[in-house]
């Protein structure tokens, strides 16, 4: 029988390698920063909250998208500079769930809002979830790095979603960003359902 | 090397295979798993039952009968609608003879479709929201549990609003003659699936 060869046990070195338990946050390999920035992107609640606020801040223009744009980053980075001091906070799914409905109500019915109240919502709902995220991200050994990192994901998020929908005109592509909040709704009131069964 | 034998292949490139095929997978504790899976069940689970698909596509084909503003309220409202209903089956508040209302809901839009039937616009909205709470109810107590919450709900909601998109891209035939005939005999064929389904609620 032919001896193995170098590759042979090379392959068979690394298929037997343990591989490491990811117990808390997820593990980009690339640092915390971007442990931050994947963790937002895994988190499909936050990110419906940011498409809902970046959709109503772009429906309603450039002046309400730059407002969201520099609101919510900046409350999101304070909070979560707060957070992180806190202890845990006990999961708050219904708020966090009715955060995201708002905005997508919002962009379902066209409300029509100045700039300085969309402002405000964002900033409310950065603050909200820069708490949650701070105190979590404390229990799960991460820090301000990777705070930073789902900071900056959310502001790119938010830039590049109004960006898209500030310019938009034609009325089918309004149409479309507007069952676009329908759904996030839709997925809001689904979500309450799911919490008060699983609190049941 | 059975296997660089019988594709022809070189035996390191077999190992490497068998390599990726072998190589342990990391223990992800808590960080959210089953997305996949709870995205796809919750995309395919609106189109796992013949009376949902009919009954979302035909409030598409109506809602194109109908024309502006009904063409574009109707999928606005209908996603909030049904989830509305499908909350009310996820915390068990009781509601009779959801399977006949299913049946029902495609019938009656079969039927309105056929008739090419102008409802004032609170009207139909009325009568798209009363079966959209049935449909929804229906999916609310047969969701399964175990899935990933969010994703399964994200992709229940986008295969029931591209179900109507389908409804709707279908439903612009109308602006040719022959079209518009081809369309009320798309509600005929809805309206004989309701009757199937409503006598199989019945029975």
């Amino acid at each position: 029988m032919k001896r193995p060869g170098l590759l042979t046990w090379l392959a068979t070195g690394l298929a037997a390698l343990p591989g490491a338990a990811q117990a808390h946050l997820v593990n980009s390999g690339l640092g915390p920063f971007y442990d931050g920035v994947l963790h937002l992107l895994q988190s499909p609640g936050d990110l419906l909250g940011l498409l809902a606020l970046a959709l109503l801040a772009g429906m309603r223009g450039t002046t309400a998208a730059r407002a969201v744009v520099i609101a919510l980053p900046i409350t999101w980075l304070l909070a979560g500079l707060i957070g992180l001091s806190l202890p845990l906070i006990p999961e708050l799914a219904w708020l966090s769930t009715l955060s995201f409905m708002l905005p997508g109500m919002l962009v379902a019915v066209d409300a029509r809002l100045p700039p300085v109240i969309i402002a405000a919502l964002a900033g409310g709902y950065g603050a909200l979830h820069g708490l949650l995220n701070g105190s979590t991200l404390t229990t799960m050994g991460a820090g301000v790095g990777s705070l930073f990192g789902i900071v900056l994901a959310a502001l790119l998020l938010l830039l590049l979603v109004s960006a898209v929908v500030v310019p938009l005109q034609a009325f089918w592509a309004r149409v479309t960003v507007r069952v676009a909040g329908s759904w996030v709704v839709a997925v809001g009131m689904l979500m309450l359902g799911w919490s008060a069964k699983s609190a049941a | 090397m059975y296997f660089a034998r019988l594709f022809d292949w070189k035996p390191g490139f077999a190992v490497l295979l068998v390599t990726i095929a072998l190589w342990p997978l990391a223990a992800w504790a808590h960080v959210a798993s089953g997305e996949a899976g709870g995205f796809l069940s919750g995309l395919s689970h609106p189109v796992s039952g013949l009376d949902h698909v009919v009954a979302m596509i035909a409030v598409g084909l109506w809602g194109a009968q109908l024309g502006m503003p009904a063409l574009w309220i109707l999928p606005v409202a209908f996603p909030m609608l049904m989830a509305f209903g499908g909350m009310l089956g996820l915390i068990g508040a009781p509601l009779p003879g959801v399977e006949v209302g299913i049946a029902l809901s495609a019938v009656v839009l079969g039927a309105l479709v056929l008739g090419r039937v102008r409802l004032p616009l609170a009207v139909a909205v009325a009568v798209v929201a009363c079966f959209a709470v049935f449909h929804g109810h229906a999916h609310g107590t047969e969701l399964e549990a175990g899935q990933n919450a969010m994703l399964y709900s994200l992709g229940f909601v986008i295969a029931t609003g591209l179900l109507h998109g389908v409804g709707i891209s279908v439903g612009l035939i109308q602006r040719w003659d022959l079209g518009g005939r081809l369309l009320r005999g798309a509600g005929a064929l809805v309206m004989a699936a309701g009757l199937y389904f409503l006598w199989g609620a019945a029975a």
